[in-house]
This record gives structure tokens, C-alpha cells and sequence, in this order.
């Protein structure tokens, strides 16, 4: 079955008023409802939730020596909030669970094909 | 189709003709077949390359998209036996077909009118940029070769042969599904196939040096008219609308093109009452799931239907619902044509479309 990454796009500063509490329990409650979901689908293998991107590090290897550095490796305003991996049938299956991931999470949800699933 | 041709007057750009008018068929039948566009799209070329060496000599076949079918299908199995992962790919479509898609297949009608429509909504997936949607749609159902798209987009053959691997590449990769959406998802996706079939359309009418492009959107308003009878928009206003504005298309443009042949073979423009007969219309009706077909977004002409001029495009930099960022040329706007057509303007035919921001993607 092909896999798919529904990445939760953040932006950084984005001004935005406060979730009140109820409006907090509200979300979380459907991005638990959305995960019961998945998983009472068969469709759900991975989720979370990640840090902001100050929490970041980044490795790599540069002239043979291994190099930590503090940071996200891409600066930019965007950055990755967290994620789904998921099973679907094909892209509109997968679809379907990013409109409802949207619609739990509030941001926008880019749908990726895993190259490992292709046929 | 030329039943009574005779076989001397088939030239190549006849067997063009004929073979574009009917390769579209023949590609969706065999992506319903193999599951795989390139193999589809190679193996009807190579149907075109005997096509070319037979037909003018032994005269046109009596069923001319069948014969693009069976043959095309010969070939993608040739080539498939000579793979490998063929080979197990061809044990999996012979599992998988159904009897009467086999060996008779193209015999008789010879197609399945449903690939046509299942490959329609893939081609204009909203996964796919609205530039892709029309290149795919204009390569794969239209017969166009990448070289007639690359004109239509004013871009280098080039540029097009490398946006269109993408998008094949998308398709697979990504899994855009090659089926007709369920009816509950046909309100969203009829209106980027409704901008595509618009679009076309007008890139062939301000292309006077392609007539093949003028006619095309014609035909998959027709095709689309015969598969989705219930949508209103497809089944009665397209068809007017394309035809409205494409018959008394004047015929005294300048050739600016390389295809003069081609041109010759163009359709016989028809009378605006035959047109007009296709569209019977009423404006602003609603679908079967409520809603304004695309059409009616982008331009009204069915309140003017004795307008005989061309279709207003969307103004320069607008957003268009479905239409993207349509590139240069083929929405016809700032597009640096030496010779167009008459200087005289020719009546707008509908109001300026309302922008609105498309509601997918």
C-alpha cells in the first residue's frame, strides 16, 4: 500500500489571536478524533507534533569531520510542525485524510508520496 | 471518418489529421489496459509510424481508431515481452482484464468511451498546476505532439517534453488515480476540466496557424456533453459556448504557420444554428449537485447567443478560477504575435468574468 507524508505547515510570528482554552480543547479533540480515525481505517502508521524550529540541530558532514550546528537546516518562515505517515490507495484516498487534517490542525497540509511505496 | 476516401488522396498530413482525431482514444483505452502512460503514449506513436507507411498506400482502415488500438496494444505487448518487469506487468494485466478488453477489444467500436473521461479527470487533477492540466490534456487527449503544445504555450519543444515528464512522473509517483470521481467529489473536480476544456479552447482560437487546436476543445466538450449527460454545464452550455464562438471563425486569417496542409483539412466551419442546436441551455441553471458549472464562472456568453465574436479572457494578471497563471499565450494575452487577426475587434461575448479564488489546492 503507498505511503503518504501529510506535513503540517507552520509560520513562524504568524500573528494570530491566542486560542482561547475551549478553542485549545476544541483542536485537540479533533486531531484525537482524526487519529482514532486513521487508525480504526488502517490508514495510520506515524503522527506527531514537533518543537519550534529554535530546537532544532542540524549534522552534517563537511570535509570529513562531522559538523553540529544549532538551527532548522532551512531558514526560512515556514517550517515543519509535524507530520502524518499514513497508507492510502492512492493520491485522492490520501487527500481526503489531509482535507480532514486540515481541517483539525488549522494549517496547511502538504501530501507527500514516499519514493520506497512506488510500484 | 473517410470511409470513402480515396486512398490516393490520403497524404501524410491526412493521416495526421485522422490520427489525431482519434489517437486520444486509443491512449486512454491502452492507460486502462497497462496502467502506464508512457507505454500507452510510446505505443500509439509507434501505431502513428506504421500508420504513416501504410495508409496512403493500402487506403484508410474501415475503423481507423480501432486499428490504432489494436495495433498500439500490439506493440506496448511487444515491447512488454521484451522487459522483464514487462513481462510480469502483462501476466498482471492479462489477470486483471476482463474478457472483452482482450484480443477483440478493438474490433467493432472498439473503445471503452469511459477511459476517455477517466483520463480527462487525471489530466486535470488539482494536483497538477492548471498549465500541466492543459499540456497533459491537449498531449494525451488532443494527439498533439509535444511540438503543437510547446507552440500553443510559446515554449521551447524542449521546456514542454520536460514539464510533460514531470507531470507523467507526478502522476505515478504521487498515485493521481486514473478514475472517474465519485459523484460527491464531481462538484470540485468538474471545474478544473471545465477551465482546461475553456482554455483550450482558447489557446485554438488564437492560434490561426492551428486549426487542429480550434477544434479540439469542440471535441472534448463533446466527448464530456456524451459521458456526464447530467451536468448542465457540460451537457448543454459547453458545447454552445465552444461552438458559438468557433464556427464563423473567419477564414481569412494570415498563415503564420508551418502547416498549411493542415490547415486544409480543418473542419468545415458550421453554420451557428447547427451550433446553436447543441446548446439548448438556459442560463444560470444549476447541476445536479447545485452548483454553477466552471463555465459560468469564467464567461457567460449564453447571454448573448447570437454573439459571433470570441469569448472574453480573463484580463491580464486575474485570478480565474481554474485558470492559474495561464502562460503567456495561452489564455492569448500578452502574447507578441506578428500577424493576428483582423484588426478589426471582434465583440466581446459575455461579460468579464467574476475572479474568484479556486476552491481546491
Amino acid at each position: 500500500m503507498p505511503q503518504y507524508l501529510l506535513s503540517v505547515h507552520s509560520v513562524e510570528g504568524e500573528a494570530r489571536d491566542p486560542m482561547t482554552d475551549e478553542e485549545m480543547q476544541q483542536s485537540w479533540k479533533q486531531i484525537q478524533l482524526l487519529n482514532e480515525e486513521l487508525k480504526a481505517a488502517g490508514a495510520w502508521l506515524f503522527s506527531g507534533r514537533l518543537h519550534d524550529p529554535d530546537t532544532a540541530t542540524v549534522v552534517r558532514v563537511s570535509d570529513g569531520e562531522v559538523l553540529t550546528t544549532d538551527g532548522p537546516f532551512v531558514e526560512a518562515r515556514e517550517h515543519l510542525g509535524g507530520f502524518y505517515i499514513i497508507e492510502a490507495a492512492d493520491l485522492d484516498a490520501a487527500l481526503v485524510w489531509a482535507s480532514k487534517a486540515t481541517a483539525a490542525v488549522g494549517k496547511p497540509i502538504e501530501v507527500w508520496p514516499f519514493a520506497a511505496t512506488e510500484a | 471518418v473517410g470511409d470513402g476516401d480515396d486512398p490516393a488522396t490520403l497524404d501524410r498530413a491526412e493521416v495526421g489529421r485522422i490520427f489525431g482525431a482519434e489517437s486520444g482514444r486509443s491512449v486512454a483505452t491502452l492507460i486502462g489496459v497497462f496502467g502506464d502512460i508512457d507505454l500507452a503514449e510510446d505505443a500509439v506513436q509507434e501505431a502513428f509510424a506504421v500508420a504513416l507507411g501504410r495508409w496512403p498506400a493500402d487506403g484508410l482502415p474501415p475503423n481507423p481508431g480501432g486499428w490504432i488500438t489494436t495495433t498500439a496494444r500490439n506493440r506496448a505487448i511487444d515491447r512488454l515481452r521484451r522487459e522483464s518487469r514487462g513481462r510480469e506487468l502483462l501476466s498482471e494485466v492479462a489477470a486483471l482484464s476482463p474478457g472483452d478488453r482482450e484480443p477483440g477489444m478493438a474490433e467493432g467500436t472498439g473503445t471503452v468511451p469511459d477511459d476517455r473521461l477517466r483520463l480527462i479527470f487525471t489530466c486535470c487533477h488539482p494536483a497538477l498546476s492548471t498549465q500541466t492540466q492543459v499540456a497533459l490534456t491537449l498531449r494525451l487527449l488532443g494527439g498533439l505532439s509535444t511540438i503543437q503544445v510547446a507552440g500553443a504555450f510559446l515554449v521551447a519543444e524542449a521546456t514542454m517534453a520536460r514539464r510533460l515528464v514531470r507531470a507523467k512522473h507526478k502522476i505515478k509517483a504521487a498515485r493521481i488515480p486514473y478514475r472517474v470521481p465519485a459523484d460527491h467529489q464531481l462538484p470540485g473536480r468538474m471545474r478544473p476540466v471545465l477551465a482546461v476544456v475553456y482554455l483550450v479552447y482558447t489557446a485554438g482560437l488564437t492560434d490561426p496557424a492551428d486549426p487542429g487546436l480550434c477544434a479540439e476543445p469542440v471535441r472534448l466538450a463533446r466527448i464530456l456533453a456524451t459521458l456526464l449527460p447530467d451536468e448542465p454545464e457540460v451537457g448543454r452550455s459547453l458545447p454552445c459556448t465552444t461552438s458559438c464562438s468557433w464556427s464563423p471563425r473567419p477564414r481569412s486569417w494570415p498563415s503564420t504557420g508551418p502547416s498549411p496542409s493542415a490547415r486544409s483539412t480543418a473542419p468545415p466551419p458550421r453554420s451557428l444554428g447547427e451550433d446553436r442546436a447543441e446548446g439548448r441551455g438556459d442560463v444560470g441553471e444549476r447541476g445536479p449537485h447545485g452548483q454553477h458549472g466552471g463555465d459560468q464562472l469564467l464567461l457567460r456568453p449564453r447571454r448573448r447567443p447570437g454573439c459571433r465574436g470570441r469569448a472574453t479572457p480573463v484580463a491580464p494578471g486575474r485570478a480565474h478560477p481554474g485558470a492559474g497563471v495561464p502562460e503567456r499565450g495561452l489564455a492569448g494575452q500578452g502574447r507578441p504575435r506578428t500577424a493576428r487577426p483582423p484588426a478589426t475587434p471582434r465583440p466581446s461575448c459575455g461579460s468579464t468574468p467574476t475572479a474568484r479564488p479556486p476552491t481546491w489546492g
